[in-house]
């Protein structure tokens, strides 16, 4: 199995809104974009953090004793700039009031981890989802993964955001069953303001990648006020409706749930005060993209 | 729902239980004037028949099914010869917040007056706490068990499709034949065996008086209605009653009526454990509902409103209340009548049929506490079924429970049941295997398997009151290794479950004696043929069962000492023991420690799994083949009901981290919190399991409806439950989690650690959201649960 490891900030299992079946997902740490609505907005930095829950805090002192590098102090205050985010604190914390986000994990662990998992992908048609954060920023280690699963007979899907190196995202075609594409915005100004990036390449690779005769699934988040705008939900349409290789796209319903992490990681949160979107607001958005002779179902 | 249909639920609902002393002075009248004119069987024959002769008879306006235990709906009877309550146990009933029962003057002057002077000292309990040994007391008053046999009668009961082919009048021609092949000359039995075959025909007759006095009501009622319809319906009540159970049914109706007679035949003559179910009810009205649809003399519609009037018939039978500990262990109104739907037909083909689904919408719309039903799933059982199953679990009622038909059926054949009979079995009460219709399958109560850990620490004694109540197996300074320590544990178990049986035996031997069951025996095959009794070997095949519980406890406390006293050597094994015995007081990190870095059960994590296969291994060892009076019968069932929450009280703390008193983990489920990988982790570990030598396991999984919604939802559902039987699993719950629980979670979130949020794309620990967003998934789940 290849030497190769990969930051990786958790791994879900009975996952069942990431592709077909039950999934099991694996969440790579790292993302180009940072999306107001992230849901997942600890994954965006590429590297380990440390995330300390005061009120679980028993102050036993316990971590002060642990931490190699001498960052956390009598007062259990980490200083960020000695942490080296190895997570040893977290390991030995009795009232888990210290958590590290993102670990370094080798192929042969993941895998064996994701074979556990593999009885419920025979029975329900379901397989693996790599994730993240934006897996394919963890080229290599992504197609390990995605090689190994093909080895052993696993579906494969890979949620990508799309702002990544083409032949790269290329590269891992022949290994993956599905790609769920995530489409935020086609105003690229707008795109730019809520995401941090043009959705020039995004557009483009998702093209390319359908001309690769990759299988894929867009994505999208229906955010009100954001991109729910019938402008924008035409100008979408119009656009996916010429991908090739698209089999359909997803509404994902805005939820505010993740409001809570960014306040639990200390980041800032756009949409405070933002709604779901109704349910006539839902299927209305989904009837327009539908006129436009792509077929839209609503969740993942 | 109809309009009567409606009604009848309204007053089920409504009507609080009250304890009605009719049945038992009726009984007391009987055994006074003829106590020692007659053979055991024949008296307890002769008393059933007073019963039915004399009972009051109920038939409500609206009703189609008819008859009840007592003299009105949820009015229950009470069986001073197992227990007689004392006035102070009615006074309590009478008085208490939870699950209180009216009891009236009249019939406290009745108790005080003429049952209790005649009961005391003779009933069953007294006799049987009259011999127990000082061992055995210690052991039950601690904690350590329970024991069924002391105060309702022994047994879980569910039918095949006797009654279907066969009425009263047939069944007393099979009696008659069985007495007249009796060899008086070469079998010494003969006599006790003509008396038992009369006690059976006289209870054959007393049902059909029962039945008989039924329809003349009808007829009466009927004579003096001014509403034609409802005449017309008592007349036809009057005319199947008249039927049933004489005859066998000709049609839908007479085939409900006649289980409903025999059941209540069953609950009225004792009150087993668990009460009476009908075992595969769709396929036993299967081939009634098609003969009768095809005559155009029924429709869906009438067969759906004829099955809800029996649901609420079962709805109106309260449990006898218990006394004592009984009454602590197990706190339920109702007994458990747990109706099995599809599974296999007994040539090996898929069971289920229209009527399934027929119930599977009465079980939906009615909501009631009992009957439960629950769904066997053979690999040939089509996905449909069990989606529609998922969509009535979906709407928050905890049931339809799940069982793996083919695992069942294997359990049963691992003791010797045919393959015939074992299709024809399937669960009754929880979760329990039997072989329905030709089994007497007793349950003798529940075993705390982490006290017995608890005690082993204690070199014998019991933390709780300091008193020694086991072996001496060593003082725990002095185990050098994990094994040592293991195998202390092991034979302290053997102590504790061989003083259970050695009184097991001795109280099933005194129900053969003194209270056997005459009319139950002409239900269950092969009694009438062996001319014995229930109790006696009559049936076909005969078990006993103890109850483990705690598994996930227990394992997660092994698995704690296992690691950080012995493989990393940082904790000494006394300052744990220390640590359990005064609550964890001032020992939080040390706590903290045990509870969140310790492998634990249900995260498919082999480390502790493999000391959860041990302790399976060792209860199987020290259970399965142990001789009762009928021979090696002994098997171990997993699983808990409401007991963990007693034993939970019984136990000091315990090294995975547990709170004294706090529950003990419920059957063969994780402890709670300790799960922390989801389902699929959940049913891998339980997966590891050998099931098959078990007489069933419980698995509890709690869900937010948000995981079960849409169709991925369900799949998801289906899927899991199809995989975890693939894994060889017996059984699994689904449990919706209400409004109620998500707020026992913001109180104690160590202990709710693996209740999953989802929403598209987004997972979390409902523990681990804020106030704020776990108050709205607590509205949405209140609504989602309405």
């Amino acid at each position: 199995m290849p030497k190769v490891t990969g930051t990786v900030f958790d791994i879900k299992r009975y996952a069942l809104h990431d592709g077909p079946g039950i999934r099991a997902s694996v969440h790579l740490k790292g993302c180009p974009l940072s999306c107001w609505w992230c849901h997942n907005p600890e994954s965006q930095d590429s590297q380990p953090q440390l995330l300390f829950r005061k009120e679980r805090c028993i102050g036993c002192g316990i971590c002060v004793m642990s931490c190699p590098n001498g960052a956390i102090s009598r007062a259990i205050e980490t200083d960020s700039h000695l942490c080296l985010g190895t997570g040893a604190c977290a390991d030995t914390c009795p009232s888990e009031a210290r958590e590290i986000c993102g670990r370094d994990m080798s192929v042969a662990y993941v895998m064996g981890e994701l074979l556990k998992e593999r009885i419920f992908f025979e029975q329900s048609g379901g397989g693996v989802t790599l994730s993240g954060g934006e897996p394919l920023l963890q080229h290599e280690f992504a197609m390990a993964l995605l090689v190994e699963c093909k080895k052993n007979n696993i579906h494969t899907a890979v949620d990508t955001c799309g702002f990544v190196n083409s032949a790269g995202m290329l590269e891992t075609v022949p290994y993956t069953d599905l790609y769920l594409y995530d489409i935020k915005h086609m105003d690229s100004e707008r795109h730019r303001l809520y995401t941090g990036a043009d959705n020039d390449v995004i557009l483009s690779n998702l093209v390319k990648l359908g001309e690769s005769g990759a299988s894929i699934n867009a994505r999208m988040p229906l955010i009100p006020g954001i991109n729910a705008d019938e402008e924008n939900l035409r100008a979408t349409g119009a656009f996916l409706a010429r991908v090739r290789g698209l089999t359909r796209l997803s509404l994902l319903p805005f939820h505010s749930v993740a409001q809570d992490k960014h306040d639990r990681w200390n980041m800032e949160y756009h949409l405070r005060g933002v709604f779901s979107p109704t349910e006539n607001l839902l299927t209305s958005s989904a009837r327009i993209i539908e006129s436009c002779g792509v077929s839209t179902v609503i969740g993942g | 729902m109809n309009e009567r249909i409606e009604s009848l639920r309204k007053e089920s609902f409504e009507t609080h239980p009250s304890f009605s002393a009719e049945r038992a002075v009726l009984e007391t009248e009987f055994y006074e004037e003829n106590y020692g004119k007659y053979s055991t069987p024949l008296m307890r024959g002769l008393n059933f028949k007073y019963i039915c002769q004399k009972k009051s008879i109920y038939i409500g306006p609206n009703e189609l099914i008819v008859g009840e235990r007592g003299p009105a709906p949820k009015a229950v009877s009470s069986f001073p010869e197992l227990t007689c309550h004392s006035l102070q146990d009615l006074e309590i009933l009478n008085s208490r917040q939870m699950q209180s029962y009216d009891v009236s003057e009249n019939d406290m002057t009745l108790y005080s007056n003429f049952v209790i002077p005649y009961w005391r000292g003779r009933s069953m309990r007294d006799r049987a706490f009259a011999r127990t040994p000082q061992k055995w007391l210690d052991m039950y008053e601690a904690g350590l068990f329970t024991e069924f046999g002391e105060q309702r009668a022994l047994g879980h009961t569910a039918l095949d499709g006797l009654i279907y082919e066969k009425g009263m009048l047939d069944i007393k021609q099979d009696i008659a034949n069985a007495r007249k092949s009796l060899d008086f000359l070469n079998d010494p039995e003969a006599t006790a065996k003509d008396d038992e075959l009369q006690g059976m025909d006289i209870s054959c007759d007393a049902i059909m008086i029962l039945a008989q006095r039924h329809a003349e009501l009808a007829e009466k009622m009927a004579a003096e209605t001014d509403d034609p319809s409802r005449r017309t319906e008592l007349l036809k009540i009057a005319e199947v009653c008249l039927q049933v159970p004489a005859h066998a049914p000709r049609n839908f109706w007479e085939a409900i009526q006649m289980y409903w007679f025999v059941h209540l035949g069953t609950i009225i003559e004792l009150n087993g454990w668990d009460a009476m179910s009908p075992g595969h009810l769709d396929q036993h009205l299967f081939p009634f509902y098609i003969k009768d649809v095809e005559e155009g003399a029924l429709d869906r519609e009438k067969a759906k409103e004829l099955i809800s009037c029996f649901w609420i018939k079962v709805n109106n039978t309260p449990a006898p209340p218990k006394v004592g500990v009984t009454a602590a262990e197990s706190g339920t109104y109702n007994d458990f009548t747990n109706i099995n739907l599809a599974g296999l037909k007994s040539d090996g083909s898929d069971g289920s049929n229209e009527v399934t689904y027929i119930i599977l919408e009465v079980v939906d719309e009615l909501r009631l506490l009992q009957p439960q039903c629950n769904i066997q799933v053979s690999a040939r059982t089509p996905d449909g079924v069990l989606k529609a199953a998922g969509r009535v679990i979906r709407n928050g009622m905890g049931y339809p429970s799940i069982f793996n038909a083919d695992m069942v059926i294997a359990e049963q054949m691992r003791v010797g049941k045919t393959v015939e009979d074992a299709r024809q079995g399937g669960t009754s009460g929880c979760i329990e295997t039997g072989c329905a219709g030709k089994e007497a399958y007793l349950l003798h109560g529940y075993l705390n398997t982490p006290k017995v850990l608890e005690i082993t620490l204690n070199n014998g004694v019991d933390p709780m009151t300091g008193k020694m109540i086991g072996l001496e197996t060593g003082n725990p300074d002095g185990f050098k290794t994990f094994d040592d320590l293991y195998s202390a544990f092991e034979r302290q178990l053997e102590y504790v479950v061989d003083t259970k049986i050695e009184v097991d035996n001795y109280l099933r031997s005194r129900y053969a004696e003194f209270f056997p069951a005459t009319f139950l025996s002409v239900l269950i095959r092969d009694c009438v043929k062996n001319g014995r009794d229930y109790y006696n070997g009559g049936p076909r095949y005969n078990s006993d069962y103890i109850q483990c519980t705690g598994i996930g406890t227990i394992t997660d406390s092994l698995s704690a000492i296992k690691k950080h006293v012995f493989d990393e050597k940082t904790v000494p094994i006394t300052r744990l023991i220390e640590a359990c015995n005064k609550n964890w007081e001032d020992c939080e990190a040390l706590r903290l420690t045990m509870w969140n870095k310790t492998p634990f059960y249900g995260n498919d994590d082999d480390y502790a799994d493999s000391i959860m296969q041990r302790v399976y291994g060792s209860l199987f060892d020290v259970i399965d083949g142990k001789p009762s009076i009928l021979g090696p019968n002994y098997h171990l069932n997993m699983l808990s009901t409401t007991c963990h929450n007693y034993f939970g009280k019984m136990t000091a703390a315990t090294p995975n981290g547990r709170f004294k008193g706090m529950p003990i983990s419920d059957g063969t489920s994780p402890s709670h919190g300790a799960d922390r990988n989801g389902p699929t982790a959940v049913v891998k570990s339980l997966g590891k399991m050998d099931q098959v030598k078990s007489g069933g396991t419980l698995l509890n999984q709690r869900f937010l409806p948000s995981v079960l919604a849409g169709e991925s939802g369900i799949d998801g559902m289906v899927n899991l439950v199809r995989t975890y039987f693939k894994l060889g699993g017996h059984h699994i719950q689904f449990n919706v989690v209400d409004e109620e629980t998500l707020r026992e979670a913001q109180r104690n979130p160590q202990e709710h650690r693996g209740l999953l949020v989802r929403v598209a794309g987004y997972s979390d620990y409902f523990v681990d959201l804020d106030n704020y967003h776990q108050e709205e998934i607590i509205s949405r789940t209140a609504q989602e649960t309405l």
